[in-house]
């Protein structure tokens, strides 16, 4: 209740801004006026390099991912050893594997140690939805794409990849929102993200403004990315809206 | 519904919508080896389908029906033999060109989900590089062809379709290249009885248009004495029992397994292939009632139930419902006795 009456603050011509102060120094659950003020200094740029910490970690996992599902899907030998691996470096507690990967030369506090970790969070969704969705591509069609002429090449990707699509997109969602989630962890080794208000709020007793304003942006942007991605997927895959007429 | 008649097939290889000619389909001792099975799933089978025809290929489960029929577009590769297409061997090109212009339907038909119906139809001229404006135009061709709307249809996607609009459309997109030869596996064995019997008849009359030549597998033995200008029945082991026309199929079965598996009804079924116009009618006295009538395309297994359900004449009407003669149980168990004794076989193609 105290928020929303806070919130009103900004939209109100101010008598001076040591209100807001007051709320912040009373650590009221929410202070519009400390958002407004760090906005662009804080909040801005930590929105920014979060949204590049995921996409670049959600494009990188995506290539290897796919690659991988792609060969497995050729060559059945190939599903087992990569499930292992990437089943492993996904049961890896998140903190856990940042603290392993400072240590090791090249990598140390710094955005690439993040991102291999980002990274290796997401191959295990990517590979298995992939993979899954090439797979479930109906034998008959499979069949007709082949007795009709296509080459193996043609069929996969004029048939076979555009009909794994919504099963391949569904697992860019889920690691997608997986490492916005885990992206705010990073900020243990990487000074970047929303993480870092995050930690900086609970090092500063609980600065609850901060904590909320940036976890709040985190969970806005894990849901707007969803909402695009599902977006794409009824432009990309119209035929799985029709219902039979 | 008019019964269909006798049956001819074009004369003319030419198909009316400009494209290729159907062309003869030789299987030259054609065999199929599996690695590590003892007995081959084909030993070798040579049967010649000529230009324009359709072949029905029938037998039980594990005759290797498909498999055969699959060699020929080399969705099985030959262990032996050579399969020649209009003279040319089909095993010394790559397949993927071989197969843009074989026409292929299967059961499960296989429309690509996510393309709209023209799409699908477009898929081998798309393979085929042609222009967009000749595959518009010749897929507007086809959905005329097959009696379906273009407007209404061409966009929507195959999950709206009904099982018998999926159907045509698998087969017009198969004919979509005009390729001179269709290869059909059972492709309305998955469509209930009542539209299983229209596309037949559709297909029959499609075929009368583009003439193609056509290998057609079947396990349905009246289905294949339907649709087969001459019916291949292999036995279980991939060995050919017979390859004749239908009707010297049910008149004199090559041996025991043969006339098993056409039925001990044959005699019925050869009777369903003729019409009553081919018997020899008792004029009509004028004095008579014209009842109870049958029309003389009406097929004679029909109009046999017909006059024992009666227990008496029928007058046989024409289109227009004038009576034309009198047809009795005599009269058709005369034919039936005739064709016995006929040495000449007039339909006579062996194998």
């Amino acid at each position: 209740m105290i928020g929303a009456v806070a919130a009103a603050e900004p939209v109100i011509p101010t008598f001076g801004g040591g209100g807001g102060r007051s709320c912040e120094q009373a650590n009221e659950l929410f202070c519009w006026g400390w958002v407004d003020r760090n906005w662009s200094d804080v909040l801005w740029p930590a929105l920014r390099q979060h949204v590049e910490l995921t996409l670049i970690a959600v494009v990188i996992g995506f290539a290897i991912a796919f690659v991988l599902a792609l060969i497995a899907y050729r060559h059945h030998w190939a599903e087992r050893p990569v499930t292992i691996v990437t089943t492993v470096l996904y049961t890896i507690p998140a903190l856990a594997l940042f603290e392993l990967l400072v240590p090791v030369p090249g990598f140390g506090l710094s955005r690439t140690t993040a991102e291999v970790a980002l990274v290796s969070y997401t191959l295990l969704i990517l590979f298995r939805n992939t993979l899954t969705g090439l797979r479930e591509v109906p034998a008959e069609v499979r069949e007709s794409a082949r007795g009709m002429g296509m080459t193996p090449r043609q069929s996969l990707l004029r048939v076979e990849l555009p009909l794994a699509l919504p099963a391949v997109i569904a697992g860019l969602r889920i690691a997608t929102v997986t490492v916005i989630s885990l992206a705010t962890v990073a900020s243990f080794v990487a000074d970047e993200g929303l993480g870092t208000p995050i930690f900086q709020a609970i090092n500063n007793d609980v600065f609850k403004t901060e904590l909320i304003a940036a976890g709040g942006l985190a969970v806005a942007l894990a849901i707007f990315a969803d909402v695009l991605l599902v977006l794409l997927q009824r432009v990309l895959t119209p035929w799985t809206r029709v219902r039979a007429g | 519904m008019p019964l269909p008649g006798p049956r001819r097939h074009a004369t003319s290889t030419s198909s009316p919508t400009g494209g290729s000619t159907a062309l003869e389909l030789e299987l030259r001792d054609v065999a199929k080896r599996y690695p590590g099975q003892r007995e081959p799933a084909i030993p070798g089978l040579s049967l010649t389908v000529p230009a324009g025809e359709i072949c029905a290929l029938v037998g039980p489960s594990g005759s290797g029906k498909t498999t055969a029929l699959r060699l020929i577009n080399r969705m099985v590769a030959p262990t032996g033999g050579d399969i020649l297409l209009g003279g040319r061997s089909v095993l010394d090109r790559p397949a993927n060109e071989l197969r843009r212009e074989i026409g292929y339907v299967i059961q499960q038909i296989g429309l690509f989900p996510h393309l709209t119906i023209a799409d699908n139809v477009a898929a081998v001229p798309r393979l085929l590089g042609w222009s967009r404006d000749r595959i518009a135009e010749r897929v507007a061709e086809l959905f005329e062809l097959i009696g379906l709307d273009a407007g209404e249809i061409g966009e929507r996607y195959p999950a709206q379709l009904s099982g018998g609009q999926r159907q045509r459309v698998g087969v017009a997109r198969a004919l979509a290249a005009d390729p001179p030869l269709m290869l059909m596996d059972e492709p309305f064995g998955a469509i209930d009885p009542i539209n299983r019997t229209r596309l037949q008849d559709e297909f029959l009359r499609l075929q009368q248009l583009v003439g193609k030549t056509v290998v057609f597998v079947t396990h349905d033995v009246d289905e294949a004495i339907k649709m087969g200008d001459k019916i291949a029945i292999l036995r279980r082991g991939g060995v050919l029992a017979q390859y004749a026309s239908p009707d010297e199929i049910l008149r004199r079965p090559a041996d025991a397994f043969v006339a098993e598996f056409v039925g001990a009804d044959r005699a019925l079924k050869r009777l369903g292939l003729r019409s009553v116009a081919d018997v020899a009618l008792e004029p009509w006295d004028g004095v008579r009632a014209p009842e109870p009538s049958i029309p003389r395309g009406a097929n004679l297994r029909d109009a046999l139930s017909e006059l024992l359900g009666t227990g008496g004449d029928l007058v046989v009407v024409d289109d227009h419902g004038a009576a034309v003669g009198v047809l009795t149980l005599a009269a058709v168990s005369a034919l039936i006795g005739d064709d016995r004794d006929d040495e000449h076989d007039r339909h006579g193609v062996g194998a």
